[in-house]
């Protein structure tokens, strides 16, 4: 069973894996986009933590609702709310519950997804943030570990896309032979997923 | 004209410069009488480009007089952040509503509107038909 403190370890790890790739996230963000993408999720995710850490929300629900919110108000680019809408609909769906199971975290997910795809209008293939979040969430069911491979898988996919939705897509063919940022800090959250999965908190520390 | 019941417009840029002088524009080409209620949140809170929700949100706030906010935005986080806003919060004043319209000629034709004492939902057709003027 995944705990409240399940989600705040997976936003933590989320955050210093955004720390460790905001100079690749930027670079990617350079030639078809506007260079912001790296420190714009830096911004957001550095006050997720602080947030989390602040008003300790006791529900997985309430770690993702809060979390979504802050991204919402610190981004400043597009990947705010998008992915706040992803996290504030997964947190919603995941109700109140103390403790939710991975099929019912995998379901909220895609509730999520699907809010995403509503607000931006995007499919799959658009060369977004979606190539990597489906073939994530639709691996989730496997496992984790699964989740992560198929994300990033999805992520380098969309190299040869054409991008249709964003700024990007103003280029035309010209973004295709470009990573997409949004497809690439996406992976990296099913990245931390599974390193959050794969390494559970010692048995006996303060989970605070 | 009662200032109380005008709608309020909210113009949201990447940029704060330009939502301020479309604000100006707008204004300034609403003539004589009274002028519906006009504020710019653009750019990021720190002054960079981008979009910030807490300057929307206050901005929003500054303009409702009760009778709604129409809200005109330039593009991509711009419209994703008023429509996530609208979506997800109970940040923005009830009856706050995003127009579909081009920037600079839908902001004028929604301050004129509201102006004038056009309903939220006029001020709103008044922008969007803003598409329809053809320049060639």
């Amino acid at each position: 069973m995944l705990d409240a403190d399940f989600f705040r370890r997976w936003l933590t790890n989320a955050a210093d894996a955004v720390d460790r790739s905001a100079a690749l996230l930027t670079e990617l963000d350079s030639p078809i986009g506007d260079a912001d993408h790296g420190s714009n999720l830096q911004r957001g995710f550095t006050a997720v933590v602080v947030t989390l850490e602040k008003e300790a929300p006791e529900t997985p629900g309430a770690v993702l609702t809060l979390a979504g919110r802050q991204l919402i108000s610190t981004v400043g680019g597009a990947s705010g709310p998008l992915y706040g809408t992803l996290l504030r609909r997964t947190g919603k769906a995941l109700g109140d519950a103390a403790e939710v199971d991975e099929a019912t975290f995998t379901e909220a997910l895609r509730t999520g997804i699907d809010a995403v795809a509503a607000l931006g209008g995007a499919a799959p293939g658009d060369k977004t943030m979606l190539d990597a979040l489906m073939p994530g969430v639709d691996a989730l069911g496997t496992s984790f570990g699964a989740a992560r491979d198929a994300a990033r898988e999805g992520a380098l996919a969309t190299t040869p896309l054409l991008a249709r939705k964003g700024r990007a897509s103003y280029l035309g063919e010209r973004s295709i032979g470009h990573q997409d940022p949004g497809a690439t800090s996406a992976a990296l959250l099913f990245d931390a997923l599974a390193e959050t999965a794969e390494n559970p908190p010692a048995p006996g520390a303060d989970h605070g | 004209m009662d200032d109380e019941k005008l709608v309020g417009v909210v113009l949201v840029s990447h940029s704060a410069a330009v939502a301020e002088a479309v604000a100006a524009l707008a204004t300034g080409l609403t003539g004589s009488g009274a002028t519906a209620p006009v504020a710019p949140a653009g750019g990021t809170g720190d002054g960079g480009l981008g979009t910030s929700a807490e300057l929307i949100a206050a901005a929003a706030a500054r303009v409702d007089r009760g009778a709604g906010v129409a809200v005109l935005t330039d593009l991509g986080s711009a419209v994703l952040t008023v429509k996530t806003l609208l979506a997800e919060g109970d940040e923005l004043p009830p009856d706050t509503a995003l127009v579909d319209a081009p920037f600079v000629e839908g902001a004028v034709a929604a301050v004129v509107a509201a102006s004038a004492g056009a309903a939220l939902a006029e001020v709103r057709a008044a922008a969007t038909e803003a598409y329809d003027y053809r320049k060639v």
